[in-house]
This record gives C-alpha cells, structure tokens and sequence, in this order.
C-alpha cells in the first residue's frame, strides 16, 4: 500500500469537509473492497477518513411506512433486521446472495454502493483500462468477456457493477441520502445514483468532491411475493453471471437485473407485459454482446423465466 | 536490524514457517516493514489500543498495517494465517466483538477499544476449545494452514445461527435452524486446499449437537 494519513470523522459534515480539505482523500467505512484495491495500488488515496462512528448504523422506520438505512449498517445486519426480512424480503435474499458471512459482517450500505467492477482488466494493472487510467482503452472488449456487461455498455468499457443488494434496493426504488461539505443533504432516486459507463467509465456515480452518504431509504413496502434468483459459476461466494430480483403481487410486476450492465438493470416499461418472453425481449432490447458473454442473453430469458414460475406458482 | 540476536530469532522463525506452509500458503510470514527513512513521504504511526484474547494492548502502528499483520508481526499471534490477503481464503478469519471478519482486510488503526479473539484465544493445547477438539477427532484439515480460520468461523458460524440470522440456504427467512446445508453455505468464505470439507462439516456438526 502507498503511504496514507488516516483521521476518525466526528460527523457526516466533518468527514465530507475533510475529503474536500485533502486532495486524495477517500471515505473508510468497511474497507473490504477499497483495501483490497489499495494493496494492489489500484486505489492510492493519501488520506483515509474513518466514517465507521458517526451513528449512522441504525435502521429506522420512518414517516409514511418506509424504512431508513443507516450508511454503515452491516449487509449481515440488514439482511437480518426482522423489518427487512418480513416487509422487504428481496433485500434480504439479495444480501444473503453476495460475498461471504466475513465480508457481510463487514461491508456497509454504502460501501456496498460504492464498490468498483470485478472486471480482470481493472484488476490488471498491466492492462489498459479506462476506468483505472481514462483514456488508455479497453482490454476487456475483445479480451476475456466471458462475466462483463451486455446492456448500456460503451466502445469505453463493458464492466458489471457487482453488487447483488444495490440490484433489490433498484427495485425497491431506493433512495440515497448523502450530505456536502457545506452540509447540505439530499436524496438522490436509485435509477440516477449509477451512471452508465459512456467516454467517462471512471466516474461511477453521480456523487460530488466529498459527498458523503449517509442513508438509503426504502418506500413504504410494496408487500406480494418476493424473489431473487443469482445464477453464478459456483453455488456460493461469487459474483454474478446473471441474477434476477423480481416482486411480484396483485396487478404489478418489477423487475431488477444483476450481472448485465454498468449499475443494476431495470427496464420499467417491460413491467406491464405479463409472457416472459415479451418481458426479456423490451429488458435485452439494445443488448450488446462479445462472443463470450452472448450467452448472457439466453441466461436471462431463462432466469427471469423461472423467477416468473416461481413467483406466480 | 541493530540486534542481531532479533535478526536470528526472525530468520529462524521466517524459515520454519515456509517449511511448514509452502505447500499450501502462496504468501510467508513477513518480516515487519523496514524503519522508514524520514522523509515528505512518511507516514507517522499512530496508537492504538486494542484487547486481543482478554489482553489490553497498545501498539503503535504505520497506519497501513492490518489487524492481521498487526497480530502476527507486532503481537506475534501467528496463528491466523496469511493466505491470499485479499479476503478470498478466509485464512486470516477471527472474532471482532462477536463476529468474525477477514482480518486481511481491514485497518489495525480503525480497531481502537475493539475485542478480537484469536485461534490461540478460543483454546491452548492443554484446553482445547470444543471445535478444536472436534476438529482433530474428525480430521477436519490435513495441511492445517487454514485450519486456524476455518476453526475461528466456525465457531462464530454456529453463533450466527443461534441468534437467527438467515442466510442464502434459509428456506422461510423468519425461521432459521441448524442443518449440514447451513453450515455449508455459511462456511464458504473459507477455503481449504486439501478439501478437508466433509470432516470439517462433521466437526460442526458434533459441537452443534453437543
């Protein structure tokens, strides 16, 4: 790891101003994935500012039924707040569905937002790849694509968002509340916290210099049947290939899609359809695959097939 | 590097432990990073203070050092282990105020007033905990690199089921009990190369009944 200074924030606003205070500061709340990075030294930060006590670990309902999500709650704790479990059961599943009992005793909310792509060309620092160093291409098109994106990607990068929890909390219509260094707060609607990759893959989120998450709310439960189907090389602890989440109950359907795409994939207006096959074909309009990862496509109409048979049975 | 009986004792220690893990272990012990030079780029250590197996310690730390190499290099706990250091072997798993963690991927620094328990915490030779016992009566390892982690999360595992908490494998995720599958999926985050998993299942499962 490259040198770092490293403070314990004593609030949101204190930690937000700091980031703006230190030019190549970053937040550290879990670590999981950003030491990870720096020990490869893909991630250099010169400064660390410890956001792990700042109170933001509770889970709160709040006014008009919905629910608040403390930024560092732990996905292990979320996964098995009884709220969660009972009204939100798609969060749940999707938590239980990603890392490993270690990792999710760990990792936080926000940092499962904020985690960077799995792609082996972002990892390789060998390789060119635009979102570690803008501008000096892309060596996952047209290299191993096999697990890399099909929906919204760019001639700039064809990297997945990982995370398997950020793909319910799409469903759930989510939203992200953060604070500036000014200390302003606002709430950002789920569809628009991910950007798609464009000229500009390395920039993830529409997240301002020292914006500091501090909560995900969740709209009132929607309640009918909840299901997440991940469909991966092994039977647990790896990402992706393709997963499902879907709600299902009395006149309405959403769906939200993981392993597709640069953030977690939804097409809202697939969601009055009701054959299956309608429904994949408007979520994969637009797909654009490599010879590797075209069997994508065929995983998802299967997916979403059996998700369907599962959550109208 | 003043004293040269401390640079024996380290060479000595260094060498026995690539005997007995580089079979399994792609990464040895290290030695303690160098004394930094001072310059621009030096980062000042910090204190912390932190219980590990019952014991107050205050160490003073580069803040780049894990809580693992922390409790092998510093406090020279050296029975969690050092695998991949990237969260991906479970190796380096122990017990931070109830719940285990990758110990590799997290800051020393960011542990101040926190309680770790180790594998030399859950039980000694002459007192073995109940999983280690269970774990020799059922051979649940055969190198024993990973053995420390697998024994550290397993005990946590069972606790974890316990206190309710689901998992991937949880049919009615308002009802949680002990099965094999359980264990099988909650033990994922722990690698074993010489795919000691049955017998590590049939460890578990005894404590479990005990």
């Amino acid at each position: 790891m490259r040198p770092f200074t490293y403070e314990r924030a004593t609030s949101a606003q204190a930690a937000a101003q700091a980031a703006v205070a230190h030019p190549g500061a970053k937040f550290i709340a879990g670590g999981t994935n950003l030491l990870d990075l720096m020990k490869l030294q893909i991630e250099t930060p010169t400064h660390l500012i410890d956001v792990n006590h700042l109170g933001l670990d509770r889970i709160e309902k709040i006014d008009g039924g919905g629910l608040r999500i403390g930024a560092h709650v732990r996905n292990t704790d979320l996964a098995a707040d009884r709220i969660v479990r009972k009204d939100y059961a798609v969060l749940s599943r999707a938590l239980l569905a990603g890392a490993s009992g270690q990792l999710r005793n760990k990792a936080t909310t926000a940092g499962n937002l904020l985690q960077r792509t799995r792609c082996p060309y972002f990892y390789d620092t060998s390789k060119p790849c635009n979102k570690r160093k803008p501008g000096s291409g892309c060596a996952a098109i047209g290299g191993f694509s096999r697990n890399l994106a099909i929906m919204g990607v760019s001639e700039a990068c064809i990297a997945t968002h990982p995370s398997d929890m950020a793909v319910a909390m799409r469903l759930l219509d989510a939203v992200v509340e953060t604070v500036s260094p000014q200390g302003e707060t606002r709430g950002i609607p789920f569809a628009q916290f991910h950007r798609l990759p464009g000229d500009t893959p390395h920039i993830e989120t529409v997240l301002q210099p020292g914006e500091l998450i501090t909560g995900v709310t969740l709209p009132k439960p929607l309640g009918g049947r909840h299901v997440y189907r991940k469909v991966r090389d092994r039977a647990s602890y790896a990402f992706a290939n393709v997963s499902v989440a879907a709600v299902i109950g009395d006149g309405f359907q959403r769906f939200a899609f993981g392993g597709l795409a640069h953030k977690p994939w939804r097409a809202e207006a697939a969601e009055g359809l009701s054959d299956a096959s309608a429904i994949a074909d408007a979520v994969l309009s637009g797909a654009k695959t490599t010879p590797l990862n075209a069997f994508k496509t065929t995983l998802t109409r299967r997916t979403l097939g059996a998700v369907l048979r599962e959550a109208r049975a | 590097m003043n004293d040269p009986d401390e640079v024996t004792r380290r060479t000595v220690l260094a060498g026995s432990a690539a005997a007995a893990g580089l079979a399994a272990a792609p990464v040895i012990a290290k030695e303690p990073l160098p004394v930094q030079k001072a310059s621009a780029r030096m980062t000042p250590k910090m204190q912390v203070a932190l219980t590990v197996n019952g014991a107050h310690q205050i160490l003073e730390l580069d803040p780049r050092v894990t809580l693992l190499d922390a409790l092998r290099e510093h406090l020279r706990l050296t029975g969690s282990k050092k695998g991949c250091d990237h969260g991906q072997c479970g190796a380096c798993t122990v017990i931070v105020n109830g719940r285990r963690i990758n110990s590799c991927l997290t800051l020393a620094v960011m542990h101040e007033g926190d309680e770790i328990t180790t594998i030399e915490g859950l039980g000694s030779p002459d007192n073995l905990h109940p999983m280690q016992a269970a774990f020799v009566k059922h051979d649940g390892f055969q190198c024993g690199y990973c053995t420390p982690g697998q024994i550290c999360s397993s005990v946590a595992v069972l606790g974890e089921i316990k206190d309710g908490i689901p998992s991937h494998v949880t049919e009615d995720l308002m009802h949680v009990a002990y099965s094999d599958a359980e264990v099988r999926e909650r033990m994922s985050g722990n690698i074993c190369r010489c795919a000691a998993y049955p017998n590590i299942i049939a460890a578990i499962r005894e404590v479990h009944e005990a």
